[in-house]
């Protein structure tokens, strides 16, 4: 049983980041995200976490306009291992960002307010 | 739903608060309370004989309680369940319950929002999300806005078939006095205007307006005695698909897939017997999605099918004739005003953009970011 008096899902998920690493969860051979203390539908206690290999298929996506700040892309991504995440985009205009588009993680360091945290890059080529 | 009896409540009361942008300090409570009086008018029913209430607001944690402070009533039965748009089709689905078992025998659903005075963000705080937060979605539109570029991707729906939704919106408005928008739209300035999470448009989203409603519910046999005329519920069915957007399944498929079956099914009807709709139009492709996922086109259709006017006066199929969130009235969550339309409108009480020999009338609602879907099924006394 996870014991949330030393470590939460998220925090755990943060030490990756902080590696460089984008981590998920596994339970019954099932990967699921985002990271829970226990697992989805069976309730299993028996939760392994695994770090990825970083490649994904953009699943869907959108570009948000906000006032006095350049367009940014957020994006639904199928990553290789069998699950989906929210993420961005990077390193390309966010309206060329498309689906099925081949991506690959790297992490975002963050700002005060803000921990680091994982965002993609075109990784040449689509699904 | 399975356990409910086709029939057995109907809403008897039903009306809007105030509309679009109150006075400064007003609460939402003050909506609420100013709408439940008008609905009791509507059906002879005092204050004195509500014994059940329902509500759920962004803005009032604790709606149940806090309205009932406020009315100084005490009902025997409350139930505050809180899962956005699609909240007050729940509540109808669970007074419908709680009449048949004798919990209560008068219910009021009520929803009041001030977030055009107070601010969106004040008005619906976005709750943490690590896994979210830091790609600055601008919520809910950006959620809505991936679901519409799957169904772009998927089935070649463009950004014109979008636009006529928020058209045709439009074109009922403008019979509807009360709606917020009063001004004709056309395809293309939808198309031009600012863009806000691609591919939507500000025209692509629902309004920020001020504004609330109650419905009163009772058994069929006491709805007999009173004034106004039934809308009997024939149907409910309430469903619940994901809570963030990137937990949905498959964006092109609603839960409404799930919900929409189990009420025909307690009706007893299919969609063909349906003589209109009031879809929760939170954005363009959200009608689109529910008229696939109810049955009313095949799956990828919803694009081509409201093209042409279709869904717009004098089209094949009568949708949101109040206007819509779109251009009518989009208090936060709309799902109250999605009911009371849909009442209207089986009650005969539209005027100008009354649908002919309208007996039954989906109101469907959608709660989150597409996670919650709940339909309900009203039938006019000739189809008790």
């Amino acid at each position: 049983m996870a014991d949330l008096m030393k470590q939460s899902p998220y925090g755990v998920f943060l030490d990756h980041c902080k590696k460089g690493e984008l981590a998920y969860q596994v339970s019954d051979g099932k990967p699921f995200f985002y990271p829970r203390a226990v697992a989805p539908v069976t309730g299993s206690d028996n939760i392994e976490w695994r770090v990825s290999k970083g490649m994904g298929t953009v699943y869907s996506t959108t570009v948000v306009y906000t006032k006095d700040q350049p367009p940014h892309n957020v994006a639904l991504i199928d990553i290789d291992e069998g699950f989906r995440m929210m993420s961005r985009v990077e390193e390309i205009d966010p309206l060329d960002v498309k689906i099925g588009m081949r991506v690959k993680v790297k992490m975002h360091p963050g700002d005060e307010k803000q921990p680091t945290y994982p965002v993609f890059t075109p990784a040449g080529g689509a699904k | 739903m399975s356990g409910l009896k086709r029939g057995s409540v109907a809403v008897v009361g039903a009306a809007e608060s105030d509309l679009g942008q109150v006075a400064p300090h007003t609460s939402p409570v003050d909506l609420m309370a100013q709408a439940t009086m008008r609905a009791l008018d509507d059906c002879g029913l005092k204050l004195s004989d509500i014994d059940g209430i329902f509500s759920a607001a962004t803005q009032v944690r604790t709606a149940p309680m806090t309205l009932a402070e406020y009315l100084r009533i005490k009902p025997r039965y409350f139930d505050g369940t809180a899962i956005g748009g699609s909240s007050f089709m729940t509540h109808v689905a669970h007074a419908q319950a709680a009449i048949e078992h004798g919990l209560c025998e008068v219910a009021l659903i009520a929803y009041g929002s001030t977030q055009r005075s107070v601010s969106r963000a004040a008005a619906s705080p976005r709750e943490p999300n690590p896994y979210e937060n830091p790609y600055r979605p601008f919520m809910p539109a950006s959620a809505y806005a991936m679901a519409a570029s799957r169904h772009m991707h998927q089935f070649g729906t463009t950004r014109e078939q979008l636009a006529e939704v928020a058209v045709a919106a439009r074109k009922w408005a403008l019979l509807n006095p009360k709606a917020w928008e009063k001004e004709p739209l056309t395809v293309e300035q939808v198309l031009k205007s600012r863009m806000v999470s691609y591919p939507f448009t500000v025209r692509d989203c629902c309004l920020v307006v001020d504004g609330g409603g109650a419905i009163i519910l009772t058994s069929a046999a006491r709805a007999k005695t009173l004034k106004n005329k039934p809308a009997y519920v024939l149907g409910v069915g309430e469903s619940l698909s994901h809570a963030n957007i990137s937990s949905m399944p498959d964006l092109a498929v609603s839960a409404a897939a799930v919900s929409g079956p189990l009420a025909y099914k307690m009706a007893g009807l299919k969609p063909s017997d349906i003589n209109m709709l009031s879809l929760y139009d939170a954005f363009t492709i959200t009608p689109i999605l529910f008229l696939e996922d109810l049955g009313f086109c095949p799956k990828g259709e919803g694009g081509r099918f409201v093209q042409n006017g279709n869904i717009a006066p004098g089209g094949k199929l009568p949708v949101n004739t109040s206007g819509g969130g779109l251009s009518y009235c989009h208090p936060g969550m709309y799902g109250l005003l999605v009911i009371i339309e849909a009442v209207r409108q089986v009650r005969g009480e539209c005027d100008k953009r009354q649908v002919k020999n309208c007996e039954t009338a989906i109101a469907h609602g959608n709660g989150g970011v597409l996670s919650s879907q709940c339909t309900v099924i009203f039938g006019s006394a000739s189809t008790v």
